[in-house]
This record gives C-alpha cells, structure tokens and sequence, in this order.
C-alpha cells in the first residue's frame, strides 16, 4: 500500500516537472532523494521536487508533517539545529553543499513565523543589519538601500519619520514587514517564509499576502502555511507534504479544485489535519 | 447587626431577582463586606508586610549605628579621612586613603582579568558548547562560587604565595621590571596574590550571570541573524549587543564582590597600609584592616575610625550592587515584556 502511493507520488512529481518546463520557467531550485533527520528520527523521506524561478511555492499539510524541515534544509539552518540530511538541493545547479552557509543564505533570505527584530537596534539598523554583516559601512548607501527594500515591503511609508527608534516598538504585523525588508536588503534570489502570517492579524495577513504577490516578480518564493485559503491565494503551486513526504505536487488551481491524491483531497477540504 | 441587615438585604434581592442569581458565591461571601477582600488574605497580606518591613529596618538601624559611632572620626578627621595617607594607631592618626586604593586598585585589576574570561566561558558555554558540557561546566562554575573564602586563602598563603614568591614574580621582575607593575622585591603576600585570589573568586559570579543574560536572548534573535548570513562570530556579536547591558550588571556584581571580600584578601595582600602600583608590594583593603584591627582597636577613635571605613565601604558596594540591580532588571524586562 506505502509503497504503491509513493510511486505515485513520485510519478506526479515527474509530471509536473515536465509541466513546469513547458512553462519555459527556470528551475532556481532542485530537490533530489532528500531525506533529512534528526539524531536518528527522520523527518523527510525521500523528497523530490524542485521550485521554479518568479513563482510562489506553498507547502502544505499538517503539524509535523516536514513542511518547516524541508524549508530549513534549503537554507542550511536544518544543520544548526544539529540536524542532518541526505540527497542533494540545488541552488542554479550547484549543490549547496559545495558553498559555504554564511554564502548560502545570502542568496536565500529567510521570514520567521515570529517576527523577530533585533531588539536592540533601530527600525535602520535593523533593516541594515545584513548589509552591515557583509560589510558596507557607506551611509548614504545604507540609507539608500534601506529606503528601497523598506518601501518594497510596505512599510516606507509608516516608518520613514521614526527611523531611529527600536524595531520592537512596531505593531506584530510591521514588525513582520520589517523582517521582510531586512531580508530584502541584502537582495537575496530566493526568499523562505515560514508562516509569516500565522502570528498576525487579519489586516496585516491582507498586507503580507499583497507583499507576496509583488516579490514574486523578482524572487523565488516558497512559503509554508498551515492557512490553505492562504496558499490558495497567494501561491502558483502547492506541495501537499504528510509525515515527512511529499503526497502531491502540482499547481495549485489543481491542488484545490482536482487532486489526484485522495489524502490532499481530504486535507484541502478540511476533513484531516 | 448592620451587616446581617446587609446579608438580609442581599438575600431579598436575589430572591426578587434583582441581582443575577448566576454569580452567588460571589455575591454572598464576606468578600463583598470587606469591600471586595477575603480575610486571610488581608492578615496575610499585612504579614508579609511586616516581615518585609523588618529587612527595611535592619539597614536602617545599621546605617544610623555605622555614622553614629563613627562620629568621633568624622568629627575629628573630616573629609581628610579620606584623603591623608596615614593610619598610626600609635599616633592616634587615621585615615583611610591607603585602603580605599588598595581595595579599588585590588578589585579592578581583578575585573580586567577576570571580565575576558569570564565573557570567554560564557560565549562557550551559551553559544558554542553541546548541551552536555555546559551543563558540567556550569556546575563545576557554580561549584566555584560555593567555596568559603577561608579555603580560597589558605591556598594563596600554603600554595598560591610560594609560588609567586620563588618562581613567577622573580621571572616577571626580571623580564617585565622596568614596568612599574613590577618592580620590588618578591614577597608572594601581596597584591598580585590577592589580585590572582579576586579572580578566582568573581569568575563564577560574571561567568553564570553573563551566560544565564544571554541563554535568555531568544533562539528566534540567533535564527535571524543566521538567516541573514551571519557567521558564527556575527552571530555571537549580536547576541553579545543584546546582552550588553546585563553583562554590565553582571560586571559591578562581580566588582562589587571583590570590593567587599575580606577574609581570602585579609590572608594573603600582606596587609601593609601603603600606596604602591607594584604588584609585588604588600598593601591593604578597607574590608583587610577592619577584620585585622577590630579587636586590637582599644581607643574611642581607632574603634570609630575602623567603623567609618566600614560605612564607606557600606556605601560602595551598596551604590556597586544597586547600579548592577538596576542594569539587569532592566535587560530581562526587555525581553519579557513584549512577545
């Protein structure tokens, strides 16, 4: 029975691979045979998909099902946590293995369900930090950059009087909005959002959903949810993941409204999970 | 008779239905009498307040004591006691200038070894080291702390002293003695042993308070600064920028220990009343000449003296331990309060 499902999954897997590329998009991102752990319990079994350049990905499925591990292991956090992994993830076609973390995750910016600021420093420093990290110290251009990603992620406007004053002081869903334009600033490729919403109110959902569909244009998006309306809205496909696999992978018009697996079926229509 | 009138009252109205019978424990218990509080919890309350009144009127008893008595020195000496460099009990001549150098210069030299390290550990054993290591080290850190000062100064006399008398103070003045650091002959009782002894002691303290400040700093502040690309390094540089303030407080608690300690100093500074920046000279603390003088002090003023010493020292470490309250009060507040 396991194994008849897995074969179909990975046959769908396929098919939508060969899909994408009828789509004429580039592959930013490839998973193969990913299987990830904790000291001995494994948390991903045999991962296989790969996520297309200007598109937002969402992951779905229940609590534990993987979803926050495979999106850690994109960015090598997985690994601070004392975690390890099997397979290869690709980044453009190189193993991210061959890089260097601290390299790695400039290219790939990362947003927390929790908004976290650095407590700290001001909304400037804050949105400046990574830039600081890398070593640009000219202040015009800090101001300059900062101003750019602070208005890509929404929030120029709000802030752009109260620059010096902590990041904590911002309401949850600003703060929110600021993590973005942090990550923003040092102008990753592809950007990993870890429930950004699920910690913040209706209204600055809305803003953080809008603020999704604008990255897409210049990033590769993946984003994991446990709000399916959410993924439904703001995603152009939707990987359906439970106990640590990969169930279904397609767009998510199909995902939603035809899914070939009949887990999805009851997930997305709310009957488990 | 007027509140079982009012208990009466209460009861009629239920009855009608003018109060909601949905709440009637609360509505019918002496609580409501009392204007809205139990009993015990009010002779409770006002217990408690006593017994925290009693700390408040110990320091205060001791403070008016402390000036009270000192009061023939103050009057006698004025603000020369603090100035002048001559303790002669012989002489009936007394200030306290020697002492106070002698425990502030003891206690920063003291703090500027012992800061580095402490800092060193405590980035290792928040940051760096598995879960099984921090917890031995800790506890061997804390284990430290726990040692009676007493057993901290025989080692410096029996151990600690010989040593730096035969072989490392004899090394240092030949190679280093052109600093005035190190010029004299080698004693082994002196300052340097007391110094060496000081950072054993505030190790733990600095140590356990500066790692507790910043294990408090949430995982989502080191994810963050990952996320961004940060070395492990950056990493630590953050967390250490958020932990400033408590590793400053964890700092003056560290000083204000070193100020205050007596008996491990008492046993291995030399306890000479002079002013010399040679760490090889024998030389004394405030907290040092009280333990060492008060039961030889027979004369009104050399008894009034040693308790106006004690008050300035009573004043130093209480401004020390507040300051250092203060400062880490201030940091875990920060991160408590606001999710």
């Amino acid at each position: 029975m396991h194994n008849v499902e897995l074969l179909n999954i990975t046959e769908t897997a396929d098919s939508n691979i060969s899909n994408k590329k009828a789509e004429n998009k580039k592959e930013k991102i490839k998973v193969d045979k990913l299987n990830a752990f904790f000291g001995n319990v494994k948390a991903l079994n045999n991962i296989s998909l790969s996520f297309s350049e200007n598109t937002v990905t969402a992951i779905i499925g229940p609590s534990g099902c993987g979803k926050s591990t495979l999106l850690r292991c994109i960015n090598r956090m997985h690994e601070e946590v004392s975690g390890t992994y099997e397979g290869i993830i690709s980044l453009d076609d190189e193993n991210i293995k061959d890089n260097d973390p601290v390299w790695l995750r400039r290219k790939i910016g990362m947003i927390f369900q929790k908004p976290n600021p650095f407590p700290t420093m001001s909304i400037m420093d804050n949105v400046t930090a990574g830039l600081r990290l890398n070593g640009i110290r000219n202040r015009s251009k800090l101001k300059e950059i900062a101003e750019q990603s602070l208005r890509q992620a929404f929030l120029w406007d709000e802030v752009k009087d109260i620059l010096k004053q902590p990041g904590i002081a911002l309401s949850g869903g600003q703060q929110q909005r600021l993590c973005i334009a942090r990550t923003l600033a040092v102008s990753p490729e592809v950007i990993l959002m870890d429930e950004p919403a699920s910690a913040l109110d209706p209204l600055s959902t809305n803003k953080i959903e809008e603020l999704i569909f604008e990255l897409k244009k210049s990033y590769t998006v993946i984003i994991v949810t446990h709000n399916m309306q959410q993924a439904a809205r703001v995603s152009d496909y939707t990987a359906f993941m439970y106990l640590g696999e990969l169930v279904e992978y397609n767009k998510t018009a199909n995902i939603f409204t035809n899914p070939s697996n009949k887990r999805t079926e009851e997930y997305v229509t709310g009957r488990f999970g | 008779m007027q509140i079982i009138n009012l208990i009466k009252r209460k009861i009629f109205k239920q009855q009608a239905g003018i109060i909601s019978v949905e709440a009637p424990a609360a509505s019918f218990s002496i609580k409501n009498l009392l204007g809205g509080k139990n009993v015990g919890d009010l002779v409770f309350q006002n217990v408690l307040r006593f017994f925290a009144s009693i700390l408040l009127l110990i320091v205060v008893l001791m403070v008016i004591q402390m000036v009270n008595q000192s009061m023939p020195s103050i009057k006698q000496f004025g603000w020369n006691f603090i100035k002048n460099n001559t303790w002669d009990p012989v002489k009936e001549e007394y200030s306290a200038w020697p002492f106070i150098f002698g425990t502030l210069y003891s206690s920063l030299l003291a703090l500027l070894i012992a800061l580095p390290l402490s800092l060193g550990v405590s980035i290792f054993l928040s940051e760096f080291a598995p879960r099984w290591l921090e917890k031995i080290v800790s506890l061997l850190v804390e284990l430290l702390a726990a040692v009676p000062s007493i057993v901290y100064g025989l080692f410096g006399i029996f151990v600690l002293a010989p040593w730096l008398r035969t072989t490392i103070e004899p090394a240092l003045g030949n190679k280093f003695g052109f600093l005035p650091l190190f010029t004299g002959p080698p004693y082994g009782l002196g300052m340097f042993a007391a110094v060496i002894i000081l950072v054993v002691m505030i190790l733990p303290i600095i140590t356990s308070i500066s790692r507790d400040v910043m294990k408090a700093i949430p995982v989502t502040q080191r994810e963050a600064a990952y996320a961004l690309g940060a070395t492990k390094w950056e990493v630590v540089k953050i967390i250490l920028g958020g932990a400033k303030s408590g590793i400053v407080g964890a700092t003056l608690l560290g000083l204000g220990r070193a100020v205050g300690e007596t008996m491990a100093v008492t046993m291995v500074i030399g306890n000479t009343p002079q002013i010399s920046y040679s760490l090889f000279e024998p030389g004394h603390t405030m907290a040092s000449v009280i333990a060492n003088e008060f039961s030889e002090a027979t004369s009104t003023l050399h008894v009034s003296s040693l308790i106006e010493i004690s008050l300035l020292l009573f004043i130093i470490t209480v401004i020390l331990n507040a300051a250092a309250r203060l400062i880490v009060w201030g940091v875990t507040k920060k991160y408590k309060g606001r999710k």
